[in-house]
């Protein structure tokens, strides 16, 4: 650092400053709305039964944390986010090694996958508990069915956006199919596809959340049915707030995974 | 000695649309060490014929014949090094997957690696690199299996002019020590004229050959010196005029 000449030490300031600046104002964002919200709330501008308040769901964190329930319930939707995530991407990777083997095969389901991605999964919430049962597995299987399609699109994708030029390199070496698989196209796609993870690991919290809403006894979608159920606004918010956190920590992980990969992959 | 023998070659390209005689009748043969260079005006098929012979494209019609089991090698005009291995293991790959890799040949990559002043970049990745270095790469990763026939196609119209010059005369030198024989397309006439022994002009599509021209320079030696011999302008306006006709 003490090597660089004065211009450049300015040069890295102004980086810093505004770096600085954008985190600063990112934290006042959500720093003014919890602010204003909990003002608000307690002059009576709205309603604190129906919209809550700041402090309400602190203290509604802090029993939840109190009757040792707080952490069960995050473990639960983290833990059906985690399974579901890991099932759609085993299938989504075995899906996309078929489509991508054969382009007959391809063009007969491309048409069915982008119908199946847009179809509203959760209409299907009734028959998901009749034909699976009422348990943590409809809530998996749920999410599942949400996540895998986006997971298929974006896999295969990966794959096909490999540059032409590194496989008719390999090619002209004599590589079989499996050897350019293996050896260009999944480490080349491989950024891609992390990429597309962050994505995957939301619509699969999202499926989760569905699932819990409609059927299940634990978790954070339960909680927010549960609040809603017995009319405690406090604990509707406090599960939404919650899912939020949740989802930005999953984003991160993901996100740290593809910065450490970045220099190597692009 | 007739290492590479090309008879009656032809290549139809089919597409929904229509149908393009890209090759019409090639014939054309190759003595083992020589270099020959294969120009033609854009479009005429010249990178179809190195995709033929590499076996990446099938032809449509002709034979091909390679003598006593001849291992081709091809450069391709984009470097295509994998931007998420060393240089070292891009410079492998071909050794795997012909399983031809062995400590021998790792130490032969190594000194190439170091003749061609890419030392201290053997555990880079090629983001590193500039233009001309992974050109170089490249070429290293095209030699490492010891091609008996080499095919350059476009192997330095990517490059500023300076690194095309000083790659040529890198390229020339390391086959004629190996003696490796060249086939190589280029757009560029003067390239042609200054490497090869033998310059193949091919008409525009679909192709035939036009001409073929024996290239003797007096005062022959790398091809930066080459350009100043002085038979270099006569050939030049040769081909031009084949080209331009």
């Amino acid at each position: 650092m003490n090597n660089y000449s004065n211009e450049h030490k300015l040069y890295l300031k102004i980086l810093k400053k505004k770096k600085l600046t954008v985190f600063l104002l990112r934290i006042s964002i959500i720093a003014l709305f919890i602010a204003l919200w909990e003002i608000f709330s307690r002059i009576g501008l709205i309603n604190s039964f129906l919209f809550s308040s700041p402090s309400r769901v602190l203290k509604t964190i802090c029993e939840l944390i109190k009757n040792k329930t707080f952490f069960k319930h995050i473990g639960i939707t983290i833990f059906e986010v985690i399974v579901s995530f890991s099932l759609s991407n085993i299938l989504g990777f075995i899906i996309s090694i078929i489509l991508l083997w054969n382009n007959t095969i391809y063009k007969i389901f491309d048409p069915y996958i982008t119908i199946l991605n847009s179809l509203p999964k959760v209409a299907l919430g009734p028959l998901i508990i009749i034909w699976v049962g009422a348990s943590m597995n409809s809530i998996i299987f749920m999410a599942l069915l949400i996540s895998v399609f986006v997971t298929i699109i974006n896999i295969y994708n990966g794959f096909v956006s490999v540059n032409k030029n590194y496989i008719i390199m390999l090619k002209s070496f004599g590589a079989t199919q499996i050897e350019i698989f293996f050896k260009v196209i999944l480490p080349s796609s491989f950024y891609n596809i992390i990429s597309s993870e962050k994505v995957n690991i939301s619509m699969n919290l999202i499926g989760v959340v569905m699932g819990e809403l409609l059927v299940s006894k634990s978790g954070i979608g339960y909680l927010i049915m549960y609040g809603s159920q017995i009319f405690n606004i406090d604990l509707v918010v406090t599960g939404v707030v919650i899912l939020g956190i949740i989802s930005y920590l999953l984003y991160m992980i993901i996100e740290k995974i593809e910065v450490k990969n970045k220099e190597k992959f692009s | 000695m007739e290492i590479l023998k090309v008879s009656n070659l032809r290549k139809v390209y089919h597409t929904k649309n229509s149908e393009i005689l890209a090759l019409k009748d090639i014939n054309f043969s190759i003595n083992k060490g020589e270099i020959v260079s294969i120009v033609g005006p854009s479009g005429c098929g010249k990178s179809t014929i190195l995709s033929i012979l590499s076996g990446i494209v099938d032809k449509s019609f002709g034979s091909v014949i390679v003598k006593d089991n001849s291992n081709l090698s091809y450069m391709l005009q984009d470097d295509a090094l994998l931007p998420f291995r060393t240089i070292l293991d891009n410079c492998l790959i071909g050794l795997e997957i012909k399983s031809m890799l062995t400590e021998e040949r790792k130490n032969y990559v190594l000194k190439l690696l170091k003749d061609y002043g890419l030392e201290d970049f053997i555990d880079k990745y090629p983001s590193s690199l500039s233009g001309g270095m992974r050109q170089r790469v490249a070429l290293i990763r095209t030699l490492a299996v010891k091609p008996d026939i080499l095919l350059l196609d476009e192997a330095t119209s990517a490059l500023d002019y300076q690194s095309k010059l000083l790659i040529e005369d890198d390229i020339y030198k390391i086959i004629k020590k190996e003696k490796i024989t060249t086939i190589m397309v280029t757009h560029d006439i003067s390239q042609a004229i200054c490497m090869s022994d033998k310059i193949i002009v091919l008409s525009k599509r679909p192709a035939i050959v036009k001409k073929t021209y024996n290239v003797t320079l007096t005062g022959k030696s790398t091809p930066l010196k080459n350009r100043k011999c002085l038979e270099f302008n006569k050939y030049f306006d040769m081909i031009w005029g084949d080209l331009d006709e």
